[in-house]
Protein backbone atom coordinates (compact mmCIF):
# COMPACT_ATOMS: atom_id res chain seq x y z
CA UNK A 1 0.00 0.00 0.00
CA UNK A 2 1.44 3.30 -0.65
CA UNK A 3 1.73 6.15 1.67
CA UNK A 4 -1.43 8.12 1.91
CA UNK A 5 0.34 11.17 3.39
CA UNK A 6 2.54 11.34 0.28
CA UNK A 7 -0.89 10.85 -2.69
CA UNK A 8 -2.28 13.40 -0.76
CA UNK A 9 0.54 15.94 -1.62
CA UNK A 10 0.33 14.94 -5.12
CA UNK A 11 -3.51 16.13 -4.88
CA UNK A 12 -3.37 19.88 -6.12
CA UNK A 13 -0.86 18.77 -9.12
CA UNK A 14 -3.22 15.56 -10.03
CA UNK A 15 -6.44 17.27 -10.20
CA UNK A 16 -6.33 20.62 -11.12
CA UNK A 17 -2.45 20.68 -13.12
CA UNK A 18 -1.24 23.00 -10.41
CA UNK A 19 2.05 23.91 -11.30
CA UNK A 20 3.93 26.97 -10.79
CA UNK A 21 5.41 29.80 -12.49
CA UNK A 22 8.81 31.76 -12.22
CA UNK A 23 7.70 35.24 -12.58
CA UNK A 24 11.11 36.56 -12.93
CA UNK A 25 11.44 35.06 -16.75
CA UNK A 26 8.07 33.32 -17.11
CA UNK A 27 8.86 29.53 -16.87
CA UNK A 28 6.40 27.29 -15.76
CA UNK A 29 7.51 24.02 -13.78
CA UNK A 30 5.07 21.01 -13.61
CA UNK A 31 5.11 18.94 -11.29
CA UNK A 32 5.22 22.24 -9.21
CA UNK A 33 9.14 23.50 -8.16
CA UNK A 34 10.07 25.79 -5.68
CA UNK A 35 12.98 26.77 -7.31
CA UNK A 36 13.82 28.72 -10.76
CA UNK A 37 17.05 26.84 -11.94
CA UNK A 38 16.94 29.71 -14.45
CA UNK A 39 17.01 32.49 -12.62
CA UNK A 40 18.78 30.97 -9.60
CA UNK A 41 18.86 33.37 -7.14
CA UNK A 42 17.33 36.15 -8.81
CA UNK A 43 13.93 34.03 -8.72
CA UNK A 44 13.97 32.75 -5.07
CA UNK A 45 10.63 34.25 -4.16
CA UNK A 46 9.10 34.89 -7.15
CA UNK A 47 8.23 31.59 -8.18
CA UNK A 48 4.37 31.36 -7.57
CA UNK A 49 1.46 28.64 -8.10
CA UNK A 50 0.27 28.38 -11.40
CA UNK A 51 -2.50 26.43 -13.04
CA UNK A 52 -1.62 24.36 -15.68
CA UNK A 53 -3.64 25.17 -18.83
CA UNK A 54 -6.30 22.15 -18.75
CA UNK A 55 -6.36 22.26 -22.72
CA UNK A 56 -3.97 21.59 -25.62
CA UNK A 57 -2.27 19.42 -28.52
CA UNK A 58 -0.95 15.59 -28.81
CA UNK A 59 2.50 16.02 -28.98
CA UNK A 60 3.49 12.52 -29.13
CA UNK A 61 1.54 9.00 -27.64
CA UNK A 62 2.15 5.46 -28.04
CA UNK A 63 -0.41 2.59 -27.23
CA UNK A 64 0.61 0.36 -24.66
CA UNK A 65 0.01 -3.18 -24.33
CA UNK A 66 1.48 -4.33 -21.40
CA UNK A 67 0.04 -2.85 -18.67
CA UNK A 68 0.94 -2.55 -15.44
CA UNK A 69 -2.02 -4.40 -12.99
CA UNK A 70 -3.90 -0.89 -12.59
CA UNK A 71 -4.74 -0.37 -15.99
CA UNK A 72 -4.98 -4.54 -17.11
CA UNK A 73 -8.80 -3.52 -17.42
CA UNK A 74 -8.06 -0.73 -20.20
CA UNK A 75 -5.60 -1.76 -22.31
CA UNK A 76 -4.69 -1.48 -24.82
CA UNK A 77 -4.71 2.08 -24.08
CA UNK A 78 -2.74 5.02 -25.69
CA UNK A 79 -0.93 7.66 -23.54
CA UNK A 80 0.21 10.93 -24.49
CA UNK A 81 2.65 13.61 -24.15
CA UNK A 82 0.13 16.65 -24.16
CA UNK A 83 2.21 20.03 -25.28
CA UNK A 84 -0.91 22.28 -23.18
CA UNK A 85 -2.23 25.68 -24.07
CA UNK A 86 0.79 27.26 -22.60
CA UNK A 87 3.33 25.41 -23.94
CA UNK A 88 3.63 22.82 -21.09
CA UNK A 89 4.32 19.23 -21.38
CA UNK A 90 2.11 17.12 -19.58
CA UNK A 91 2.29 12.98 -19.94
CA UNK A 92 -0.91 10.96 -19.24
CA UNK A 93 -3.35 8.35 -20.26
CA UNK A 94 -5.58 9.11 -22.98
CA UNK A 95 -8.74 8.03 -22.97
CA UNK A 96 -12.33 8.24 -24.94
CA UNK A 97 -10.82 8.01 -27.70
CA UNK A 98 -10.72 5.33 -30.79
CA UNK A 99 -6.80 4.46 -30.65
CA UNK A 100 -6.74 4.42 -35.01
CA UNK A 101 -7.74 7.48 -34.77
CA UNK A 102 -5.47 9.56 -32.35
CA UNK A 103 -3.33 12.01 -34.40
CA UNK A 104 -0.22 14.39 -33.86
CA UNK A 105 -2.30 17.36 -32.75
CA UNK A 106 -5.16 16.45 -32.20
CA UNK A 107 -6.96 18.66 -29.33
CA UNK A 108 -7.56 17.09 -26.06
CA UNK A 109 -8.60 18.25 -22.74
CA UNK A 110 -7.54 17.26 -18.61
CA UNK A 111 -9.85 15.52 -17.53
CA UNK A 112 -10.42 13.34 -13.64
CA UNK A 113 -10.16 9.92 -13.56
CA UNK A 114 -9.18 6.85 -11.42
CA UNK A 115 -5.70 6.12 -11.45
CA UNK A 116 -5.43 3.41 -8.93
CA UNK A 117 -6.50 2.27 -6.06
CA UNK A 118 -4.87 0.91 -2.67
CA UNK A 119 -6.65 -2.53 -3.36
CA UNK A 120 -10.67 -2.92 -2.76
CA UNK A 121 -10.60 -1.27 0.86
CA UNK A 122 -7.30 1.26 0.37
CA UNK A 123 -7.22 4.64 -0.72
CA UNK A 124 -8.67 5.53 -4.29
CA UNK A 125 -6.09 7.78 -6.13
CA UNK A 126 -7.65 10.40 -8.97
CA UNK A 127 -5.44 12.54 -11.49
CA UNK A 128 -5.78 13.96 -14.87
CA UNK A 129 -6.15 11.91 -17.95
CA UNK A 130 -6.77 13.59 -21.29
CA UNK A 131 -9.56 12.96 -23.73
CA UNK A 132 -10.02 14.30 -26.96
CA UNK A 133 -12.23 17.89 -26.96
CA UNK A 134 -15.77 18.01 -27.65
CA UNK B 1 -36.16 34.46 1.81
CA UNK B 2 -34.27 35.92 -1.11
CA UNK B 3 -35.00 35.20 -4.90
CA UNK B 4 -33.16 32.33 -5.55
CA UNK B 5 -32.64 29.80 -8.92
CA UNK B 6 -30.08 28.40 -11.03
CA UNK B 7 -27.25 30.05 -11.76
CA UNK B 8 -25.40 27.50 -13.83
CA UNK B 9 -25.33 23.64 -14.70
CA UNK B 10 -22.96 21.03 -16.57
CA UNK B 11 -24.08 17.60 -17.18
CA UNK B 12 -21.96 14.56 -17.77
CA UNK B 13 -22.27 10.77 -19.29
CA UNK B 14 -19.86 8.16 -20.01
CA UNK B 15 -19.37 7.53 -23.52
CA UNK B 16 -19.81 3.32 -23.36
CA UNK B 17 -23.30 1.77 -23.89
CA UNK B 18 -24.67 -1.49 -24.32
CA UNK B 19 -27.86 -2.46 -25.50
CA UNK B 20 -30.62 -4.46 -24.02
CA UNK B 21 -30.22 -7.69 -26.77
CA UNK B 22 -26.71 -7.77 -25.83
CA UNK B 23 -27.56 -8.07 -21.95
CA UNK B 24 -31.14 -10.65 -22.76
CA UNK B 25 -28.46 -12.52 -25.09
CA UNK B 26 -26.66 -13.97 -22.08
CA UNK B 27 -29.86 -14.64 -19.54
CA UNK B 28 -31.59 -16.20 -22.43
CA UNK B 29 -34.12 -13.22 -22.32
CA UNK B 30 -35.64 -11.38 -25.02
CA UNK B 31 -33.89 -8.67 -24.71
CA UNK B 32 -34.75 -6.46 -27.37
CA UNK B 33 -38.70 -7.20 -26.14
CA UNK B 34 -37.44 -6.01 -22.19
CA UNK B 35 -36.03 -3.07 -23.70
CA UNK B 36 -39.49 -2.20 -25.71
CA UNK B 37 -41.14 -2.92 -22.36
CA UNK B 38 -39.15 -0.62 -20.30
CA UNK B 39 -38.70 1.78 -22.90
CA UNK B 40 -34.75 1.78 -22.97
CA UNK B 41 -33.33 1.10 -26.05
CA UNK B 42 -29.30 1.90 -24.73
CA UNK B 43 -28.15 2.36 -21.43
CA UNK B 44 -24.48 4.47 -20.72
CA UNK B 45 -21.45 2.04 -18.70
CA UNK B 46 -18.91 3.66 -16.89
CA UNK B 47 -15.38 2.96 -18.49
CA UNK B 48 -13.18 1.14 -15.85
CA UNK B 49 -11.51 4.52 -14.73
CA UNK B 50 -14.90 6.22 -13.85
CA UNK B 51 -16.79 6.18 -11.16
CA UNK B 52 -19.16 9.24 -9.30
CA UNK B 53 -16.36 11.23 -8.39
CA UNK B 54 -15.11 11.36 -11.67
CA UNK B 55 -18.86 11.89 -13.19
CA UNK B 56 -19.43 14.42 -11.14
CA UNK B 57 -16.45 16.34 -11.05
CA UNK B 58 -16.58 16.46 -14.87
CA UNK B 59 -20.54 17.93 -14.72
CA UNK B 60 -19.48 20.71 -11.78
CA UNK B 61 -16.36 21.64 -14.06
CA UNK B 62 -18.77 22.00 -17.09
CA UNK B 63 -21.03 24.31 -14.39
CA UNK B 64 -17.51 26.53 -13.63
CA UNK B 65 -16.62 26.80 -16.66
CA UNK B 66 -20.08 28.72 -17.89
CA UNK B 67 -19.52 31.10 -15.65
CA UNK B 68 -16.32 32.51 -15.59
CA UNK B 69 -17.21 35.31 -13.44
CA UNK B 70 -17.62 33.38 -10.21
CA UNK B 71 -15.21 32.85 -8.48
CA UNK B 72 -14.89 28.96 -6.85
CA UNK B 73 -13.83 30.62 -3.18
CA UNK B 74 -17.69 31.87 -3.07
CA UNK B 75 -19.35 28.47 -3.03
CA UNK B 76 -20.12 28.16 0.67
CA UNK B 77 -21.43 24.62 0.20
CA UNK B 78 -21.37 20.98 -2.24
CA UNK B 79 -23.66 18.07 -2.51
CA UNK B 80 -23.34 15.41 -3.88
CA UNK B 81 -26.28 12.91 -4.53
CA UNK B 82 -25.32 9.18 -4.48
CA UNK B 83 -26.36 5.72 -4.22
CA UNK B 84 -22.82 4.40 -5.83
CA UNK B 85 -20.58 6.92 -3.86
CA UNK B 86 -16.59 5.12 -4.28
CA UNK B 87 -16.58 5.20 -0.33
CA UNK B 88 -18.89 4.11 2.42
CA UNK B 89 -16.81 6.64 4.24
CA UNK B 90 -15.21 9.37 2.88
CA UNK B 91 -17.16 11.72 0.97
CA UNK B 92 -17.55 12.19 -2.54
CA UNK B 93 -17.99 16.06 -2.19
CA UNK B 94 -14.98 16.68 -0.56
CA UNK B 95 -12.76 15.50 -3.63
CA UNK B 96 -15.20 17.32 -6.21
CA UNK B 97 -14.68 20.73 -4.42
CA UNK B 98 -11.03 20.28 -4.36
CA UNK B 99 -11.07 19.76 -7.99
CA UNK B 100 -12.72 22.54 -9.05
CA UNK B 101 -10.86 24.73 -6.03
CA UNK B 102 -13.79 25.59 -3.94
CA UNK B 103 -11.98 24.42 -0.43
CA UNK B 104 -11.48 25.09 2.26
CA UNK B 105 -13.84 27.83 3.66
CA UNK B 106 -16.81 25.72 2.40
CA UNK B 107 -19.13 22.79 3.86
CA UNK B 108 -19.83 19.91 2.35
CA UNK B 109 -21.51 15.73 2.83
CA UNK B 110 -22.60 13.64 0.47
CA UNK B 111 -26.43 12.61 0.29
CA UNK B 112 -28.78 9.61 -0.24
CA UNK B 113 -31.89 9.03 -1.02
CA UNK B 114 -32.17 6.17 -3.86
CA UNK B 115 -32.72 8.39 -6.85
CA UNK B 116 -33.66 11.73 -5.62
CA UNK B 117 -30.43 12.69 -3.81
CA UNK B 118 -29.53 15.21 -6.36
CA UNK B 119 -32.80 17.13 -5.88
CA UNK B 120 -32.59 16.82 -2.24
CA UNK B 121 -29.02 18.74 -3.14
CA UNK B 122 -30.71 21.30 -4.60
CA UNK B 123 -33.50 21.98 -2.13
CA UNK B 124 -30.85 22.07 0.89
CA UNK B 125 -28.63 24.49 -1.52
CA UNK B 126 -31.80 26.57 -1.76
CA UNK B 127 -31.97 26.78 1.99
CA UNK B 128 -28.51 28.19 2.51
CA UNK B 129 -28.41 30.45 -0.16
CA UNK B 130 -32.11 31.52 0.08
CA UNK B 131 -31.48 32.40 3.77
CA UNK B 132 -27.83 34.43 2.95
CA UNK B 133 -25.55 31.68 5.11
CA UNK B 134 -23.58 31.27 1.48
CA UNK B 135 -23.20 32.59 -1.47
CA UNK B 136 -23.89 29.65 -3.75
CA UNK B 137 -24.03 26.18 -3.12
CA UNK B 138 -23.54 23.44 -5.43
CA UNK B 139 -26.05 20.45 -6.01
CA UNK B 140 -24.97 17.36 -7.99
CA UNK B 141 -26.58 14.30 -8.88
CA UNK B 142 -24.62 11.76 -10.05
CA UNK B 143 -24.58 7.59 -9.93
CA UNK B 144 -23.16 4.11 -11.90
CA UNK B 145 -26.12 2.31 -10.50
CA UNK B 146 -25.84 -1.21 -10.11
CA UNK B 147 -28.28 -4.00 -11.33
CA UNK B 148 -27.28 -7.76 -10.20
CA UNK B 149 -26.77 -9.60 -13.19
CA UNK B 150 -30.10 -10.71 -14.58
CA UNK B 151 -32.04 -8.97 -13.50
CA UNK B 152 -34.77 -6.51 -14.69
CA UNK B 153 -32.50 -3.36 -13.33
CA UNK B 154 -29.34 -5.07 -15.09
CA UNK B 155 -31.48 -3.51 -18.26
CA UNK B 156 -31.38 0.33 -16.67
CA UNK B 157 -28.90 0.99 -14.23
CA UNK B 158 -26.32 3.46 -15.92
CA UNK B 159 -24.06 6.09 -15.15
CA UNK B 160 -24.44 9.71 -15.24
CA UNK B 161 -24.78 13.14 -13.37
CA UNK B 162 -25.03 17.10 -13.41
CA UNK B 163 -23.89 19.70 -11.30
CA UNK B 164 -26.03 22.67 -10.58
CA UNK B 165 -24.98 25.98 -9.10
CA UNK B 166 -27.62 27.62 -6.85
CA UNK B 167 -27.64 31.38 -6.32
CA UNK B 168 -29.23 34.81 -6.36
CA UNK B 169 -26.96 36.91 -8.78
CA UNK B 170 -27.86 36.47 -12.79
CA UNK B 171 -30.12 33.34 -12.19
CA UNK B 172 -30.79 32.08 -15.37
CA UNK B 173 -33.84 29.78 -13.91
CA UNK B 174 -35.50 30.89 -11.02
CA UNK B 175 -36.99 28.14 -9.10
CA UNK B 176 -40.37 29.87 -7.79
CA UNK B 177 -40.85 27.26 -5.68
CA UNK B 178 -39.87 23.50 -4.11
CA UNK B 179 -41.74 21.00 -1.83
CA UNK B 180 -41.71 17.54 -1.18
CA UNK B 181 -43.94 14.36 -0.40
CA UNK B 182 -42.22 11.54 1.92
CA UNK B 183 -43.04 8.40 3.19
CA UNK B 184 -41.60 4.98 4.66
CA UNK B 185 -42.36 2.58 1.56
CA UNK B 186 -39.79 -0.17 0.99
CA UNK B 187 -39.88 -0.60 -2.66
CA UNK B 188 -36.06 -0.39 -3.53
CA UNK B 189 -33.04 -0.91 -1.30
CA UNK B 190 -29.44 -2.22 -0.68
CA UNK B 191 -28.18 -3.15 3.09
CA UNK B 192 -24.76 -2.14 3.56
CA UNK B 193 -21.86 -4.22 2.18
CA UNK B 194 -24.39 -5.70 -0.65
CA UNK B 195 -23.50 -5.36 -3.84
CA UNK B 196 -26.90 -5.20 -5.40
CA UNK B 197 -29.82 -3.37 -4.37
CA UNK B 198 -33.32 -5.28 -4.19
CA UNK B 199 -36.45 -4.23 -5.22
CA UNK B 200 -40.50 -5.36 -5.23
CA UNK B 201 -41.18 -5.64 -8.39
CA UNK B 202 -44.65 -4.46 -8.91
CA UNK B 203 -44.77 -2.80 -6.04
CA UNK B 204 -42.44 -0.37 -6.78
CA UNK B 205 -45.08 1.45 -9.27
CA UNK B 206 -48.49 2.25 -8.09
CA UNK B 207 -47.95 2.95 -4.22
CA UNK B 208 -44.35 3.70 -4.89
CA UNK B 209 -43.43 6.08 -7.90
CA UNK B 210 -46.82 7.05 -8.83
CA UNK B 211 -48.34 7.76 -5.56
CA UNK B 212 -45.22 10.02 -4.36
CA UNK B 213 -44.87 12.11 -7.84
CA UNK B 214 -48.75 12.76 -8.48
CA UNK B 215 -49.37 13.47 -4.91
CA UNK B 216 -45.90 15.78 -4.85
CA UNK B 217 -46.74 17.41 -8.45
CA UNK B 218 -50.74 18.18 -7.20
CA UNK B 219 -49.42 19.52 -4.63
CA UNK B 220 -47.31 21.86 -6.26
CA UNK B 221 -49.89 22.52 -8.96
CA UNK B 222 -52.57 23.79 -5.66
CA UNK B 223 -50.05 25.90 -4.01
CA UNK B 224 -49.22 27.64 -7.40
CA UNK B 225 -52.38 27.69 -8.70
CA UNK B 226 -51.29 26.02 -11.90
CA UNK B 227 -52.26 22.98 -14.07
CA UNK B 228 -49.86 20.72 -16.94
CA UNK B 229 -50.70 23.22 -19.35
CA UNK B 230 -48.95 26.20 -17.49
CA UNK B 231 -45.68 24.64 -17.85
CA UNK B 232 -43.42 24.58 -21.78
CA UNK B 233 -41.43 21.43 -20.30
CA UNK B 234 -41.26 18.83 -17.55
CA UNK B 235 -38.92 16.80 -16.22
CA UNK B 236 -39.90 13.23 -14.09
CA UNK B 237 -38.02 10.94 -12.61
CA UNK B 238 -37.46 7.84 -14.94
CA UNK B 239 -36.37 4.98 -13.74
CA UNK B 240 -37.49 3.75 -17.54
CA UNK B 241 -39.19 5.03 -20.14
CA UNK B 242 -42.06 4.29 -19.69
CA UNK B 243 -42.73 5.27 -16.33
CA UNK B 244 -42.46 9.23 -16.81
CA UNK B 245 -44.26 8.83 -19.60
CA UNK B 246 -47.04 7.56 -18.04
CA UNK B 247 -47.56 9.79 -14.91
CA UNK B 248 -46.96 12.62 -17.42
CA UNK B 249 -50.31 11.85 -18.89
CA UNK B 250 -51.59 10.80 -15.86
CA UNK B 251 -51.23 15.02 -14.77
CA UNK B 252 -52.50 16.24 -17.95
CA UNK B 253 -48.40 16.73 -19.69
CA UNK B 254 -48.69 16.47 -23.24
CA UNK B 255 -45.56 13.83 -24.80
CA UNK B 256 -43.71 17.29 -26.47
CA UNK B 257 -43.54 18.61 -22.96
CA UNK B 258 -41.49 15.78 -21.88
CA UNK B 259 -39.53 14.91 -24.73
CA UNK B 260 -36.41 16.98 -23.72
CA UNK B 261 -36.55 16.33 -20.17
CA UNK B 262 -36.94 11.95 -21.01
CA UNK B 263 -33.13 10.86 -21.10
CA UNK B 264 -33.79 7.27 -20.18
CA UNK B 265 -34.71 5.56 -23.29
CA UNK B 266 -31.24 6.47 -24.70
CA UNK B 267 -28.97 6.28 -22.25
CA UNK B 268 -30.83 4.12 -18.97
CA UNK B 269 -31.50 5.19 -15.48
CA UNK B 270 -29.01 7.55 -14.24
CA UNK B 271 -30.42 7.59 -10.55
CA UNK B 272 -29.87 10.10 -8.59
CA UNK B 273 -28.52 11.99 -12.07
CA UNK B 274 -31.93 11.46 -13.78
CA UNK B 275 -33.68 14.07 -13.17
CA UNK B 276 -30.48 16.82 -12.87
CA UNK B 277 -29.93 15.20 -16.70
CA UNK B 278 -33.16 15.52 -17.67
CA UNK B 279 -33.55 19.58 -16.37
CA UNK B 280 -30.27 20.20 -17.89
CA UNK B 281 -31.49 18.84 -21.36
CA UNK B 282 -34.20 21.30 -21.08
CA UNK B 283 -32.41 24.11 -19.97
CA UNK B 284 -29.84 23.19 -22.53
CA UNK B 285 -33.30 24.28 -25.09
CA UNK B 286 -34.61 26.50 -22.75
CA UNK B 287 -35.19 30.55 -23.56
CA UNK B 288 -36.49 33.15 -21.57
CA UNK B 289 -40.18 32.84 -19.71
CA UNK B 290 -40.29 29.12 -20.43
CA UNK B 291 -41.84 27.52 -17.21
CA UNK B 292 -40.47 24.05 -16.52
CA UNK B 293 -42.39 21.43 -13.77
CA UNK B 294 -40.17 19.20 -12.30
CA UNK B 295 -40.70 15.81 -9.90
CA UNK B 296 -38.05 13.44 -8.97
CA UNK B 297 -38.96 9.91 -7.19
CA UNK B 298 -36.57 8.51 -4.65
CA UNK B 299 -37.30 5.28 -3.06
CA UNK B 300 -37.91 4.63 -0.39
CA UNK B 301 -39.59 6.86 -0.29
CA UNK B 302 -40.14 10.52 -1.51
CA UNK B 303 -40.41 13.21 -4.38
CA UNK B 304 -39.05 16.61 -4.48
CA UNK B 305 -41.44 18.99 -6.79
CA UNK B 306 -39.82 22.27 -8.64
CA UNK B 307 -42.09 25.03 -10.03
CA UNK B 308 -38.98 27.36 -12.40
CA UNK B 309 -39.34 29.75 -14.89
CA UNK B 310 -36.26 30.49 -17.19
CA UNK B 311 -35.40 34.11 -17.17
CA UNK B 312 -33.61 36.79 -19.59
CA UNK B 313 -30.07 36.20 -17.98
CA UNK B 314 -30.33 32.72 -20.35
CA UNK B 315 -29.35 35.11 -23.04
CA UNK B 316 -26.25 36.49 -21.48
CA UNK B 317 -24.92 32.83 -20.11
CA UNK B 318 -22.04 31.38 -21.47
CA UNK B 319 -23.58 27.87 -22.41
CA UNK B 320 -21.33 27.45 -25.16
CA UNK B 321 -18.09 27.34 -22.76
CA UNK B 322 -19.07 23.53 -21.80
CA UNK B 323 -20.23 21.33 -24.65
CA UNK B 324 -24.27 20.50 -24.08
CA UNK B 325 -25.77 17.41 -23.06
CA UNK B 326 -26.68 16.34 -26.94
CA UNK B 327 -22.85 16.65 -27.78
CA UNK B 328 -21.86 14.88 -24.82
CA UNK B 329 -24.42 12.22 -25.73
CA UNK B 330 -23.18 12.16 -29.37
CA UNK B 331 -20.63 9.49 -30.82
CA UNK B 332 -21.27 6.53 -28.27
CA UNK B 333 -19.30 3.12 -28.52
CA UNK B 334 -21.34 0.01 -28.29
CA UNK B 335 -19.91 -2.41 -25.98
CA UNK B 336 -20.84 -6.53 -25.66
CA UNK B 337 -21.66 -7.77 -22.17
CA UNK B 338 -17.78 -9.35 -22.27
CA UNK B 339 -16.53 -6.12 -22.19
CA UNK B 340 -19.25 -4.71 -19.78
CA UNK B 341 -18.76 -7.30 -17.25
CA UNK B 342 -15.23 -6.37 -17.07
CA UNK B 343 -15.76 -2.48 -17.41
CA UNK B 344 -18.19 -3.07 -14.18
CA UNK B 345 -15.68 -5.01 -12.33
CA UNK B 346 -17.91 -8.32 -12.60
CA UNK B 347 -15.05 -10.72 -13.32
CA UNK B 348 -13.20 -11.75 -10.68
CA UNK B 349 -9.63 -11.14 -11.15
CA UNK B 350 -6.47 -12.97 -8.90
CA UNK B 351 -4.93 -10.73 -6.58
Amino acid sequence: MSSVAREWREIPGRYNLKGTKCENCGSIFFPARDFCPKCRRAGIGKVVPYNVCRTGKVYSFSVIHEAPDCNNAMKPYAVAMVQTDDGVLVSAQLVDVDLDKIEIGMPVRAVLRKLDADGASGVIHYGYKFVPNL
Amino acid sequence: MMDVGIVSYGAYVPRYRIKPEEIGKIWGVDGKGMGKGLMIYQKSVPSPDEDVVTIATEAARYMMARVPEVNPQDIGAIYVGSESHPYAVKPTSTIVAEAIEATPAMTAADMEFACKAGTAGIQACMGLVGSGMVKYGVAIGADTSQGAPGDALEYSASAGGAAYLIGTEKVIAKINKTLSFTTDTPDFWRREGQPYPLHGGRFTGEPAYFRHITSAAKMMFEAMGTTAQDYKYAVFHQPNGKFPTRVAGQLGFAPEQIEYGLLTPNIGNTYSGAVPLGLANVLDHAEPGDRIFVTSYGSGAGSDAFDITVTDEILNYKRDNAPVLEKVMADPVYIDYGMYAKFKGKIIMSE
